[in-house]
């Protein structure tokens, strides 16, 4: 168990994260190559000005007329992204590996914080999953890949918060909440994931085009 | 019970342009299309909005076909990305006839192009390219239906869009003239001035079936005082259907000439009539195809020209338009174009009772014509009537008697509308309300 531990913490981790950043890298790379040479348009009518427009009026909920008729599902979405990123990064035990691995602490989220914060994240993807069967206009476009990729964010956080209440045989639970946090991370890249990545210039893209050329809103 | 549209495809209607193609078409055919389409003519966009899509179906309230069959998932944006692009990258050249029939019918008759889904996606995935790149590849597969596929073979062969010949074309302009002259005698259609200063373009259904357009405009035109013509010669018709069933050769050679033909007459800008489509062409489409980032010569649509008109005064406003209006933002000159307040400005000089209809601006409903989708013929009328109920409803909640539409594609399509749901209410141009309110300081009484 102890050597399993060691594994997923040591060179798995380190793994985990280079797939993570060189897989973001080739992929932001190979967007940016494939918008020069096969899709001119992008770079041609990008506009930062309307391009921030855009993400700003939609990083705020309940500004998009869109997000005012699903008022639900934006309080779900905007807190489930919220907790999704600030929970890894700034939870007290993440902060403390990162001091005892490489020598640097930074700021961490309160613990009861970060435990509610974690919960909300495990709820956000019941609400997924329960659109995905319900709504019919989801059902319809939802194939496995949709369900793998719910899992996989909706792992780590479980197995996170059973280990935290030490719920189940804690070992074990650690060492799942690790392997499948690496999952998640090296994921990032290559799934739909990439929206993390991707979607501040399909925003930004969309933006362009309605700030700069249809002279008109995109929210 | 999850996609009644996809079912409901019970063989009703054989288009004879989409099945000729089929016939014709091998696997190996398919698969040369697609990886052309989606390897070589098509990047960075598509390959994002295929791969960062969350499936999360929020794009569904934006589209109209949606919202008027009661949620049926088939008809939410994401839901046609999935009948085409999704099908075509899974099955490759082993797609079937049949599911190719599907693609092409989905997105050449249950999408208007109409971009409004766009502002619903929170990724800011934009469904009408998408399904422009899907046009594009049922262009190169030859399964294009048969009646829009007819206007671009008029536009390849005459460069206008219904057939109209050279005579025929100049013609009507004198007619149109010499009407006109009954009632202000100076007035002239000048044909092939060089050097005016408006070089005024119309689509080709003008002259062919509604010359009287041709008449308002050359009034307001002439008696505003602007040094104008009209281009006898091809180039006169600004309408482009072949940006519609993915012809883009064919786009780039109607967009030149039209462009040419401004240049060769010097003249400073091109004012276009009322169309929404047409001017999408040249704003959007047609220009970025040639290479160019705005376009070579200025065009500016009808509405944004009586207003330039009103605000120098040379448009004055003699008498209210009194029965009740509400107004239409059509998709390619609001959610395109951003005329919509320019348009109630207008509005309001010329009409005393207005009120708006509900969505509005940006965010009204799509008139269920556009995208080329009412030149697939009447075989497809069913289609784009019963995939806008909602319009009906929107139209009626505003109790007017007269919507105007200042494009001719919303025309057509919410004429069938009204009918078809029992609105009463009459269409009307901005042109028809202007030439009856303004004020004609050249006219005999009559
Ligand atoms: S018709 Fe308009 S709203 Fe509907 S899918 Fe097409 S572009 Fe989107
Ligand atoms: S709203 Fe956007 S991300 Fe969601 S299903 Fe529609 S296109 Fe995909």
């Amino acid at each position: 168990m102890h050597q399993v531990y060691g594994f997923v913490v040591g060179p798995l981790a380190w793994i985990a994260f280079a797939v993570f950043v060189l897989g973001s890298i080739w992929k932001m790379y190979t967007m940016y190559r494939s918008a020069k040479t096969r899709d001119g348009q992008v770079l041609a009518y990008w506009n930062l000005k309307y391009a921030l427009r855009s993400i700003i009026h939609w990083s705020v909920p309940f500004w998009p007329v869109n997000s005012r008729r699903h008022p639900f599902m934006t309080i779900v979405s905007f807190t489930f992204h919220i907790c999704l990123v600030l929970v890894p990064v700034f939870l007290l035990a993440h902060v403390m590996l990162w001091d005892y691995y490489h020598g640097f602490r930074f700021w961490s989220l309160p613990e009861g914080a970060a435990d509610v914060m974690t919960f909300l994240v495990i709820l956000a993807c019941l609400v997924f999953a329960v659109r995905r069967i319900l709504l019919r206009e989801v059902r319809y476009v939802t194939s496995a890949m949709d369900w793998a990729v719910l899992a996989i964010v909706f792992l780590p956080f479980l197995t996170g918060f059973l280990a935290y209440h030490q719920i189940g045989p804690y070992r074990v639970m650690i060492i799942l909440h690790i392997l499948f946090g690496e999952i998640m991370l090296a994921a990032i890249p290559f799934t739909r994931l990439s929206h993390m990545l991707l979607s501040p210039f399909s925003r930004g893209y969309i933006g362009s085009e309605f700030g700069g050329v249809r002279k008109a809103k995109d929210w | 019970m999850e996609a009644t549209a996809e079912k409901a495809e019970e063989k009703k209607y054989v288009d004879a342009g989409i099945q000729k193609g089929l016939d014709a078409l091998t696997p190996e055919k398919v698969e040369k299309a697609i990886n052309r389409v989606f390897r070589a003519e098509t990047g960075a966009r598509l390959k994002a909005y295929e791969e960062i899509c969350v499936r999360c179906g929020l794009c569904a309230d934006g589209c109209h076909y949606y919202l008027s069959h009661e949620g049926d998932p088939a008809y939410a944006p994401v839901g046609k990305v999935k009948q085409t692009l999704w099908k075509l990258l899974k099955k490759r050249g082993r797609i079937t006839p049949e599911e190719l029939e599907r693609v092409a019918l989905v997105a050449y008759t249950e999408c208007n192009l109409c971009r409004r889904c766009a502002m619903y996606c929170p990724l800011g995935i934009d469904t009408a390219y998408i399904i422009t790149v899907v046009r594009r590849l049922c262009h190169l597969l030859g399964i294009t239906p048969r009646y829009i596929q007819d206007t671009a073979h008029s536009h390849s062969v005459t460069m206008n869009q219904m057939w109209v010949k050279e005579d025929e074309w100049i013609d009507s302009l004198l007619w149109q003239e010499e009407e006109a002259r009954e009632e202000i005698p100076t007035l002239r259609i000048p044909l092939d001035k060089e050097g005016a200063d408006i070089m005024y373009s119309v689509i080709a259904p003008e002259p062919k079936f509604q010359p009287q357009l041709i008449y308002y405009a050359a009034v307001i035109l002439n008696e505003c005082g602007m040094d104008w013509t009209m281009p006898s010669m091809p180039g006169w018709d600004n309408s482009d259907m072949a940006m519609f069933t993915g012809d883009v050769e064919l786009m780039g050679r109607l967009k030149r000439s039209h462009f040419e033909r401004a240049q060769k007459l010097r003249v400073k800008r091109v004012v276009m009539g009322e169309c929404g489509h047409a001017f999408r062409a040249v704003y959007d489409v047609g220009n970025r195809w040639l290479g160019w980032r705005d376009f070579p010569v200025e065009v500016v649509h009808a509405i944004d020209f009586y207003w330039q008109m009103l605000q120098e005064g040379r448009l004055k406003v003699k008498k209210k338009f009194e029965r009740p209006v509400t107004l239409h933002d059509p998709c390619n000159i609001v959610r395109g174009r951003g005329l919509h307040e320019k348009a109630r400005d207008l509005v309001r000089a010329f009409c005393s009772n207005f009120t708006e209809m509900h969505p509005n601006r940006e965010h009204n409903y799509c008139c269920c014509a556009g995208g080329g989708v009412i030149n697939c013929g009447p075989p497809y009328k069913k289609v784009r009537v019963e995939g806008n109920s909602i319009k009906a409803d929107q139209l009626k909640a505003t109790g007017a008697e007269v919507v105007i539409a200042p494009c001719h594609n919303c025309h057509s399509g919410l004429k069938d509308i009204i009918e078809a749901y029992d609105v009463g209410m009459e269409l009307s141009f901005f042109s028809e309300i202007i030439y009856e309110c303004m004020e004609k300081p050249n006219a005999v009484e009559g």
